[in-house]
């Protein structure tokens, strides 16, 4: 009997556990618990303190975070929006807002933005017109990023080259990268990785080319394919690791380990790069230099209510305030990313003093949106597998480009006609 | 995969009652024994034979992104034959299976190694090639990138003291889809050596005994007396292994980064459905290609059935 009971439990536990992780309703005693969904470990600690904040004024609705890894975040979201346990209030970003929106699963908020005046005309323009879909407002920035040129002043100074400014060409990144490179100690000037958001939209931008316009793909124009050429030629005069390399050790890793001089990330890995003392010390950061044209990738997450939840007023009321000044000051404060919020950024800058954070907000003036259409993703899968061989060294990038755009605006009829 | 052995010790339990007690079985024994396997019935019916119904019948619809369907007729099939990767995918799959199938004489020759007699310690060698099979394909395939890394893996480092030059194992093209089966058949070597050692321990000692008195040497024994009196299990391992190097898919998922450029000559099958139908929103086309990987598993094992007449002795 003892045994059974033993047993019973074992099985009542995690059902239980279950139950309550759906979270359904109002909780008892006129209180709400919001589900909050994110993937980035780094600003948890950021959130929090906005959460915290947000219940001072709000003491009935409590928010518990979800963390959802990268990796998985995007196919847990879906299949949990299908089965109705999806959070109440979640991250969106660019490349799938329009199939989220376009699909009726977002809770159209340009009625309560302009009922409890949300302050939206603090937000960067762009940036709110990337959550709108036609012509209603799904999501509400929270903060931006921009790509920037990492460069290790270290490894400059050995090699006596001035370190790169606002007046850098990609000829100067070149010269720079074939001193740098050191293949004996197999140090590289450069990361020329596959990535389309930190090297190759910058680049194919930069080259005065273009990934999406018009319903049309970019790939296969002489522009875009220049830009690419700078990052495969890089690889094939042994100034970058080759593809092959950064899959096993990614270019961020290598530019942290000193193995690598120049490399274009993210503002929001500011916080990582400040943690390491090395780069602390002798971290620099300079404006993308010039192709050209000038250009950067600019990218920000929104947050977004559930269109199943059934809690929208408290969710409306979370969403609302981290639109605000004082959440967005909270965010700056805890230096992962740039808030988008107008005029708090100084927090951000000033979190990390050593480095020369304001290229970054600097960068905003000529700054392209990220690109994205309804289904973003199927044309995205397309790009790695097309470039991969180009960019391990084996040469044939204009080929492989326009393969690429040929089967992107393939994806993109079959987008508009579905 | 537990499913195959679980019956047929059933069944063999069954037969070794009916025949020690003599009773023919009636009605009534009839009856009750369809209570016994209703469980299993059950748990088959609800999780496989419902599932593979819904997935015909999805193969011929298209998926909104959150729910909801349209039936689409034969475009679905259409799209997964007209597909080059899924060509590609299915080439690399036969790879993965002909190369999983490895394991089975490396599980052999260790298995009968294991069987010689005053050997000490078997279970803990058995314990020992066993672990990797116990252990998640997540943490042996983050191990064993480590291990292949080009730049600090270990594997360079040794071939390293004999001039070889150093490779990016899992990212070069030409050399990841045997990288990755190489995990393959050293994560799945234990199971069907603990097949194979129990098959072994069932062949007489006294043939061995005898056939030494002849002279035998241990290689005339192994293939004139283990051999054949195996091939009962080693058919069964063969028709299980391959099944399971079909469906294969966590591993290389674990093991293929998004951006590397191997990535269309190491997808299998499962990983292109994957991708399919949890990416991009293409779960009609995914379910379609279930389908087909479901025809080709099914026409391979009917094949294995037809052969095994030819090498596989009951003894």
């Amino acid at each position: 009997m003892r045994r059974r009971t033993l047993l019973g439990g074992a099985v009542a536990a995690p059902l239980l556990a279950a139950c309550s992780g759906g979270g359904g309703g109002t909780d008892s005693g006129g209180r709400t618990t919001l589900s909050y969904g994110m993937w980035d470990p780094a600003q948890l600690p950021g959130m929090e303190k906005i959460i915290a904040a947000f219940r001072k004024r709000n003491p009935q609705i409590s928010v518990r975070i979800q963390l959802t890894p990268w990796a998985s975040y995007w196919t847990t979201l879906k299949t949990s929006m299908r089965g109705g346990t999806a959070p109440d209030v979640f991250w969106m970003n660019a490349v799938n807002f329009q199939l989220y929106a376009a699909n009726g699963v977002l809770e159209p908020l340009s009625g309560h933005i302009k009922a409890d005046a949300t302050p939206v005309d603090r937000h960067p323009k762009a940036l709110v017109k990337l959550y709108s879909y036609q012509g209603t407002q799904y999501g509400l920035p929270k903060d931006f990023d921009t790509i920037g040129l990492w460069y290790n002043k270290q490894l400059f100074d050995k090699a006596g080259i001035t370190y790169p400014d606002a007046s850098w060409t990609w000829d100067d990144v070149r010269d720079a990268a074939a001193e740098l490179t050191d293949p004996s100690r197999r140090v590289h000037g450069f990361a020329a990785e596959m990535d389309r958001q930190i090297k190759i939209y910058p680049a194919i931008c930069g080259a005065d080319g273009h990934v999406l316009e018009n319903g049309r793909s970019g790939f296969g124009d002489e522009r875009s394919i220049d830009g690419m050429r700078f990052l495969t030629d890089m690889i094939d005069r042994g100034w970058s690791p080759p593809q092959s390399a950064m899959v096993e050790s990614v270019g961020r890793v290598r530019y942290w380990s000193e193995k690598v001089a120049m490399n274009y990330d993210l503002s929001a890995m500011a916080g990582q790069m400040y943690a390491v003392p090395a780069l602390k010390d002798h971290g620099g950061i300079a404006v993308l230099p010039k192709g050209k044209r000038r250009a950067t990738i600019i990218h920000g997450l929104a947050n977004v209510v559930s269109a199943k939840s059934d809690k929208k007023a408290a969710a409306w009321k979370f969403v609302h305030f981290m639109a605000g000044r004082e959440a967005a000051e909270i965010q700056a404060r805890a230096g992962v990313t740039i808030s988008s919020y107008e005029g708090t950024q100084d927090a951000w800058l000033k979190s990390m003093p050593e480095f020369d954070l304001e290229h970054f907000l600097e960068m905003q003036e000529y700054a392209v949106p990220y690109p994205s259409s309804k289904n973003t993703a199927v044309w995205e899968n397309l790009q790695y597998p097309l470039l991969g061989a180009a960019f391990s060294g084996k040469g044939g990038i204009e080929s492989a480009a326009r393969t690429l755009g040929e089967q992107m605006d393939r994806a993109l009829k079959e987008e508009r006609d579905s | 995969m537990s499913i195959f052995p679980a019956t047929a010790a059933a069944k063999a339990a069954a037969r070794s009652r009916t025949s020690a007690s003599g009773a023919r079985p009636g009605p009534r024994n009839q009856r009750s024994a369809y209570w016994f396997i209703a469980p299993l019935g059950l748990g088959f019916a609800v999780f496989y034979f419902w599932p593979l119904l819904q997935t015909l019948y999805f193969s011929f619809t298209e998926f909104g992104a959150f729910g909801g369907h349209t039936f689409i007729g034969t475009d679905n099939y259409i799209r997964v034959i007209k597909d080059v990767t899924v060509w590609q995918a299915l080439g690399n799959t036969l790879i993965y299976c002909v190369i999983g199938l490895l394991a089975l004489p490396v599980a052999i020759v260790v298995a009968s190694l294991l069987n010689r007699r005053g050997l000490r310690g078997v279970s803990v060698y058995r314990a020992l090639y066993f672990i990797p099979f116990v252990t998640l394909p997540v943490a042996v395939g983050l191990v064993w990138n480590w291990l292949y890394n080009g730049d600090f893996g270990l594997i360079n480092e040794i071939l390293s003291w004999f001039g070889v030059d150093r490779n990016y194992w899992v990212s070069d093209p030409s050399t990841a889809v045997y990288a990755i089966g190489t995990v393959m058949v050293w994560s799945t070597t234990g199971y069907y050596l603990v097949i194979f050692m129990a098959g072994v321990k069932g062949i007489p000692q006294d043939y061995y005994e005898a056939a030494e008195l002849d002279g035998a040497g241990p290689l005339r024994r192994f293939l004139t007396i283990t051999l054949p009196l195996l091939s009962p299990t080693i058919f069964f391992a063969s028709v299980i292994c391959m099944i399971n190097s079909l469906q294969t898919f966590d591993l290389i998922y674990i093991m293929m980064a998004e951006k590397n450029p191997a990535i269309g000559d190491t997808q299998s099958i499962v990983g292109l459905f994957y991708k399919w139908a949890f990416i991009e929103n293409a779960q009609g086309a995914a379910a379609a290609l279930a389908f087909l990987l479901m025809l080709v598993i099914a026409a391979l094992t009917y094949l294995q059935f037809r052969i095994q007449k030819r090498w596989v002795h009951y003894a």
